[in-house]
């Protein structure tokens, strides 16, 4: 039978390069990269669109979209991205950054163009550990979880209790959406592509700072398979860090996407 | 009466990290282990019958890997002539 | 244009806005923080990019994206600031996008205080962030060279895709002077062929310091020194004071060769020989012409404010062949004129050994003063 147009359900994103991704097998930061691209092209804003990738795993994301991109220092992303949108206004400016970027030495500054309500769109991807450099503590590790820096599980007595980041973000005023996901089954993958939609929609027009804290998996550092890393988020990471809604303001309640 | 569907996995992109596999709900999918990608992994293939095209591989598959198709059914096929 | 009494942090940036400033990212920090001051009053009345970040560090990678987009954009900072930016700075090198600095230094290490200083000359010239990158550095002694070199530190920066970085003491920051502005530039974002600005009707572009294949790392250091050896020869700027018949040559750079300036003319009174040679540009480092007045010098007076930073490029630049001595104020102390004079006075008279370190000397005529 010949394949018609119609036949077509899903083919992969335009806003994707060529390049095959480095990640690990399983690894759901392919699954974040897919649901933007796919947004990027259903936006058709691909050609105004410039990314800033961070220092972690997906330090090597400007390979994957077929977008302007620009590499930032460990942690400062935001602030990059800030220097971008402050002169090119008109253009959708997204980062992309893990637990150690996002939360631990880029904190100053996310917190910082969250508070001034830059129009920038943020992913963040939290799998409880920096992957890059070997599984090593995050801010976002669970107590009693082991890591290659916390051996014997996280001792929340001496190495702190982890951070909630949607909920803290959630508290600025320059935040219009500010919401948590999860990747870890198809009906949560769906909500998310929404939630990512809705964030650069809020971009699009000019309501405010956007964020979309994904849970993720990490089963090389996790030390499981890739299907029992996505059990591990549903059983552990969700408990822990409760996806839901923490800041919609009311114009971005009007979208629909 | 179910829709009929099939899907296409690259080899280019497939890691065999069977996702997929696992989401398929009609559990038509496995890995191929009689060969491997031109990187070293056993992909995903559909080993029988009953794909409806519902996509839910593609949805869950974190290297864009697969792509769908779905036949139409007869009604559809007369709205689009 | 008139002159007008200018204060040299605000000099700075009307000069900055004139010159075509398309964005100002920085953070509070005495002594420049007029610099900050008076942007947030200019910069949005213009309808250009203006914002006070968390902190240097915030403010340098604003600067770095801006600057990936082709933007004219600047910081400025004072010492414990600039130090905070070097991670930025080496950023911007590796990436070789264009970007404009002001260090109005102060009295250091540590906190200091908020008094002039130059102690950030090794920072800015030879050392600041990791790695292998050249960058250029300028030097005003006046308000009015701060003003004329501001336009000159984008076009610089643009033209060699470099950091050049505006290195002046607290006092050329606060001092006020008799200055006249350039004409009104208006800003003209170029397209360039680099700059990731939305990949509108063409390919995409990836701005980044990123390369994993060390040949390909090797590759970069290369052309960043193939383009240093073209700053070296096309962009070394200095200014020459009665050094035609000059005997006794010092050296300075900004308020410290302005004081000397004056030491030389009162020298020059007292019959004695000296001239003044003054770096504007201390990065490409004027060594020809040092090389040049070593023929005709029968001594080197290095004169910073700074226990001997840039006394060690003049030494480089003069071999061993004639000797050179040093005399330095620092911890935000300003020398006066009579200091120098009284300097060049005793070197005038008590030949300078060629063995002594130059530095140790003044050391020790410093330590026993106070004792």
């Amino acid at each position: 039978m010949t394949i018609a147009p119609n036949n077509l359900v899903y083919d992969r994103p335009e806003a994707f390069t060529d390049m095959p991704t480095h990640y690990c097998p399983g690894c759901t930061h392919g699954v974040a990269h897919r649901l933007i691209a796919e947004v990027l092209d259903e936006m058709k804003v691909i050609d105004r669109t410039i990314g800033v990738a961070p220092v972690g795993c997906s330090v090597f994301a400007y390979n994957y979209f077929d977008t302007d991109f620009v590499e930032a220092p460990h942690g400062r992303a935001p602030a990059m991205a800030t220097g971008i949108k402050r002169v090119l206004p008109d253009r959708i400016v997204f980062t992309y950054q893990g637990d150690g970027d996002l939360a631990s030495i880029g904190m100053g500054e996310i917190v910082h163009a969250a508070a001034r309500g830059e129009n920038l769109t943020v992913i963040f991807i939290n799998n409880a550990n920096y992957g890059m450099t070997g599984g090593q503590m995050a801010p976002t590790t669970l107590p009693g979880m082991k890591t290659t820096s916390s051996p014997d599980g996280r001792d929340v007595e001496t190495q702190g209790y982890p951070i909630r980041m949607a909920e803290m973000l959630s508290t600025l005023e320059g935040v219009g959406y500010c919401v948590r996901r999860s990747l870890h089954d198809p009906k949560n993958i769906r909500l998310a592509k929404k939630a990512i939609r809705t964030a650069f929609e809020t971009q699009w027009r000019g309501l405010g700072f956007s964020m979309v804290e994904l849970l993720s998996t990490c089963p090389t550092n996790w030390g499981m398979t890739p299907v029992n890393s996505l059990k591990f988020v549903e059983e552990h990471m969700v408990p822990a860090y409760p996806l839901g809604d923490y800041k919609i303001t009311d114009p971005i309640k009007q979208i629909k996407v | 009466m179910a829709a009929r569907g099939w899907i296409e996995v690259s080899d280019a992109y497939c890691k065999g990290c069977e996702l997929c596999i696992s989401a398929c709900p009609q559990e038509v999918m496995e890995l191929d282990m009689t060969r491997l990608t031109p990187k070293g992994y056993h992909p995903a293939h559909t080993f029988k019958e009953g794909c409806t095209g519902c996509a839910i591989c593609a949805l869950v598959c974190p290297d864009a890997a697969i792509t769908v198709y779905r036949e139409m059914t007869k009604v559809a096929a007369e709205a689009v002539v | 244009m008139s002159r007008e009494l200018w204060k040299g942090n605000e000099a700075i940036a009307e000069a900055a806005v004139r010159a075509g400033l398309e964005a100002y990212f920085g953070y509070p920090i005495t002594p420049q923080t007029e610099i900050l001051e008076y942007l947030s009053r200019r910069m949005p009345k213009l309808g250009r990019a203006f914002l006070q970040a968390e902190s240097e560090l915030g403010a340098i990678n604003m600067v770095y994206g801006a600057a990936c987009t082709g933007a004219r954009v600047m910081s400025s900072s004072s010492s414990p600031g600039v130090s905070l930016m070097m991670e930025g700075l080496s950023y911007i090198a590796g990436t070789e996008v264009p970007a404009v600095l002001v260090n109005v230094m102060r009295g250091g290490p540590g906190l200091g205080n908020i008094a002039p200083a130059q102690g950030d000359y090794n920072q800015a010239v030879h050392g600041g962030g990791h790695g292998d990158y050249p960058r250029i550095v300028l030097a005003p002694a006046s308000v009015q060279e701060a003003i004329d070199l501001m336009a000159l530190s984008f076009d610089l920066a643009e033209k060699y895709r470099m950091i050049t970085m505006l290195i002046l003491d607290g006092s050329v920051g606060q001092m006020m002077e008799p200055a006249e502005m350039p004409e009104m530039r208006s800003p003209n974002r170029k397209k360039f062929d680099w700059a990731t600005d939305g990949a509108l009707n063409r390919d995409r572009r990836v701005l980044s310091s990123i390369y994993l294949d060390p040949l390909a790392e090797e590759q970069t250091n290369f052309r960043l020194m193939q383009r240093w050896k073209e700053v070296m020869a096309n962009e070394v700027r200095y200014k020459e004071y009665f050094l035609e018949d000059a005997e006794i040559v010092i050296v300075g750079f900004g308020t410290a060769g302005r004081v000397s300036l004056s030491a030389v003319r009162a020298a020059r009174e007292r019959g004695i020989k000296v001239g003044l040679l003054r770096p504007v540009t201390v990065s490409p480092f004027p060594y020809e012409v040092l090389d040049r007045l070593t023929g005709q010098a029968r001594t080197f007076l290095v004169v910073e404010m700074n226990t001997g930073q840039m006394l060690e490029d003049v030494r480089l630049a003069v071999r061993g062949r004639v000797p050179v001595a040093f005399y330095g104020r620092t911890g935000g102390v300003v020398p006066f004129p009579d200091e120098i004079l009284d300097e060049i006075q005793r070197i005038n008279t008590e030949p300078v050994s060629a063995e002594a370190d130059p530095r140790q000397s003044w050391l020790d005529r410093m330590t026993a003063i106070k004792a």
